[in-house]
């Protein structure tokens, strides 16, 4: 039978080497930064079939919680406190005898939508500053590159909490924790559309349309944003695993989403209270569902990068 | 010979640490600018506690806190203040400056990283070797599998899945916090305690070295010298360990400082999840407590610690490789 992991045997290529030739007997040294690539058992065309078949299952279940499993269904009730999974509570109960799956549900959709419009945002936001720093270019570009190098240096989560705390009060806990997602992770997308932005300006047609008396403005929207599109769009994806972990990782601390309007990271944190009494369904199945769905929306779009930008291997590190 | 083996050692210190108080201030300006922007006004935070105050007498203090200045000047004036050590009082620890408490928060959260390092290393390398050394077989492929899930998993999850299987469970170990609350005198920690929270904070960063080395040394196994080493009949282990394994770990360094950064971040989760008394704790009970003085000064140390870490990756990993040694001296 063939699982996910034998995928690997043929997609595995020790990953850079698999199609060069031999290195000559003096290598130039390796580069300073080690590149950062895991290799993915959900890759090659079933890995990648599984992965979108599951992530739509999730997507799917976020979008119908509804239907499924009304919120109305969620009234506490003391009788049913802690229940292990069992046929009528499929992933047991919570503390306040809530049925855990529907919990997860509705969480799924507040997780998922804070996520990618945070991941938005960060694409936006790096797209702006990216391009500004391509086009304007001298003494801004290089401003702008050098916190794009030390922020990427950094650790997120740290300046994430620091700026959850200060939105918090004006945008809530969901804008709190996509301005703080947002505001940390537009760093590699600016790299990225800046450099794409230093070739495309010397292509042909730039030069032709700079040549007729096109302005700035013009060119950057007829000349770069469409050519750009594309890497924003697979940008969003790439990042959209971090969208998730951060939000998570916020909400657990109990800084994003509260609990009244719970996402997949403030349930694990009010599952670790019932964890000392034996409720450990509580903290595995809200944070599977982190991981599972990290995993494919990862899956995705590692496969869409090998696909159409086979480059950005070496250079991105989001 | 010893003289020229840390030719430029020196100068690359001297000028990276020259940038040092750049870098600091960089941070600061930053972390300035977002609290600036933000809608955060002390005077109100300071209401708060001290309900009906009149506007003429909010005037006076904002005018004593020095709120009446230009940004730019009370920004000059809480940098000298940084420069000098001095980050303010936090409300959170009842009034007390800022640094002495960051001091004393510092050492168990040394300790963890310092453990958490050492695990991610130590079990990466080996993780890494076992997984080329048995290329496809079933033991490389549990290898990679594990290292996919690991990265895709909160560390907070993790760490709470090993509280429940080797805390409430098993009952191996204690289920959080530190011996030393207890046992002051005697050593820093007890490392039962510090078990769990390394465990699950390495393992966060574990698989990035394990695949790391794996791809080298795969890579390097390839190489005329290893083929010729084989050519002579030295046994399969020799070869890996001896001839493969020191050319493929060169690089292993620089990983290791850029993932620093990771484990000190994630020392804010870890710590949360097993009530370790370390900074990261205090930065998440500054930011329920909305403490900016703390939070803040906690962040400043956050990233100058891992400036640092990466200027020494980079130090050890000169002196490891004559060929970067040269290219830059």
């Amino acid at each position: 039978m063939k699982t996910p992991l034998d995928v690997l045997r043929r997609g595995d290529t020790d990953v850079a080497s698999g199609t060069m030739q031999r290195a000559p007997a003096t290598r130039t040294p390796p580069a300073r930064r080690p590149r950062r690539r895991l290799p993915n058992p959900l890759r090659g065309r079933w890995g990648v079939l599984v992965a979108a078949t599951v992530l739509g299952l999730l997507v799917l279940g976020a979008l119908g919680a509804d239907g499924l499993r009304p919120a109305a269904d969620l009234r506490s009730d003391l009788d049913q406190v802690l229940l292990p999974p069992s046929w009528d509570h499929p992933l047991g109960t919570d503390a306040a005898g809530r049925d855990l799956l529907t919990l997860i549900l509705h969480a799924m959709r507040v997780s998922f939508t804070v996520a990618a419009l945070a991941a938005l945002l960060a694409v936006l936001l790096g797209g702006a500053i990216g391009i500004v720093a391509g086009v304007v270019g001298g003494a801004v570009d290089a401003v702008i590159m050098r916190v794009v190098d030390f922020l990427m240096s950094q650790n997120h989560l740290l300046f994430s909490l620091l700026i959850a705390v200060l939105a918090f009060p004006v945008a809530g806990g969901a804008g709190a924790v996509m301005l703080a997602v947002g505001l940390t992770h537009w760093t590699s997308m600016a790299r990225i559309l800046r450099s794409e932005v230093l070739t495309l300006r010397e292509r042909p047609f730039f030069h032709a349309a700079i040549g007729v008396g096109a302005g700035r403005v013009h060119l950057v929207r007829r000349h770069l944003l469409p050519h750009l599109a594309p890497s924003a769009a697979l940008g969003f994806v790439l990042l959209a695993p971090h969208a998730i972990f951060h939000e998570a990782a916020l909400s657990f601390l109990g800084l994003g989403l509260p609990p009244d309007n719970p996402s997949l990271g403030t349930l694990v944190a009010a599952g670790q209270q019932a964890l000392l009494k034996g409720g450990w369904w509580l903290v595995l199945f809200p944070g599977l569902v982190i991981v599972i769905a990290s995993m494919c929306v990862g899956a995705l779009g590692d496969w869409w990068r090998a696909r159409s930008q086979p480059r950005w291997r070496s250079e991105l590190e989001l | 010979m010893t003289r020229h083996r840390n030719h430029g050692l020196g100068r690359l210190v001297a000028r990276r640490l020259l940038v040092l108080p750049v870098v600091l201030v960089a941070v600061a300006a930053m972390t300035y600018l977002l609290v600036a922007v933000s809608p955060f006004d002390p005077m109100s935070a300071y209401e708060a506690g001290s309900a009906g105050l009149s506007a003429q007498a909010k005037d006076e203090i904002r005018a004593a806190w020095g709120m009446d200045a230009p940004t730019y000047l009370q920004f000059l004036h809480w940098l000298g203040n940084v420069l000098q050590g001095d980050l303010g009082h936090s409300r959170l620890l009842g009034g007390q400056p800022v640094l002495p408490q960051l001091g004393a928060r510092l050492a168990p959260t040394a300790i963890l990283v310092g453990t958490a390092l050492a695990l991610t290393l130590v079990g990466g390398l080996l993780a890494g070797v076992a997984a080329a050394a048995f290329r496809d077989s079933w033991v490389d492929r549990a290898i990679r599998g594990l290292s996919y899930v690991s990265v895709a998993a909160p560390s907070f999850w993790t760490g709470l899945l090993l509280l429940w299987v080797f805390s409430s469970w098993l009952g191996w170990f204690p289920a959080g916090g530190s011996a030393n609350l207890r046992a002051r005198d005697v050593g820093l920690v007890d490392p039962r305690y510090l078990v769990l929270p390394a465990i699950a904070l390495a393992a966060t960063q574990f698989a990035w070295f394990a695949m790391f080395v794996r791809n080298q040394l795969l890579e390097v196994m390839r190489e005329d010298y290893v083929v010729f080493a084989q050519a002579q009949g030295i046994g399969r282990w020799p070869v890996l360990l001896r001839h493969a394994l020191p050319n493929a770990l060169l690089p292993f360094l620089t990983l290791a400082g850029v993932h620093l950064a990771e484990i000190v971040g994630g020392t804010i989760l870890v710590e949360t999840v097993f009530s370790w008394p370390g900074l990261g704790q205090l930065a998440v009970e500054a930011a329920r407590a909305v403490d900016l003085p703390l939070l803040v000064g906690i962040t400043l140390l956050g990233s100058v610690t891992v400036v640092l870490g990466n200027l020494l990756a980079d130090v050890c990993y000169r002196v490891a490789d004559p060929r970067i040694r040269e290219s830059t001296a």
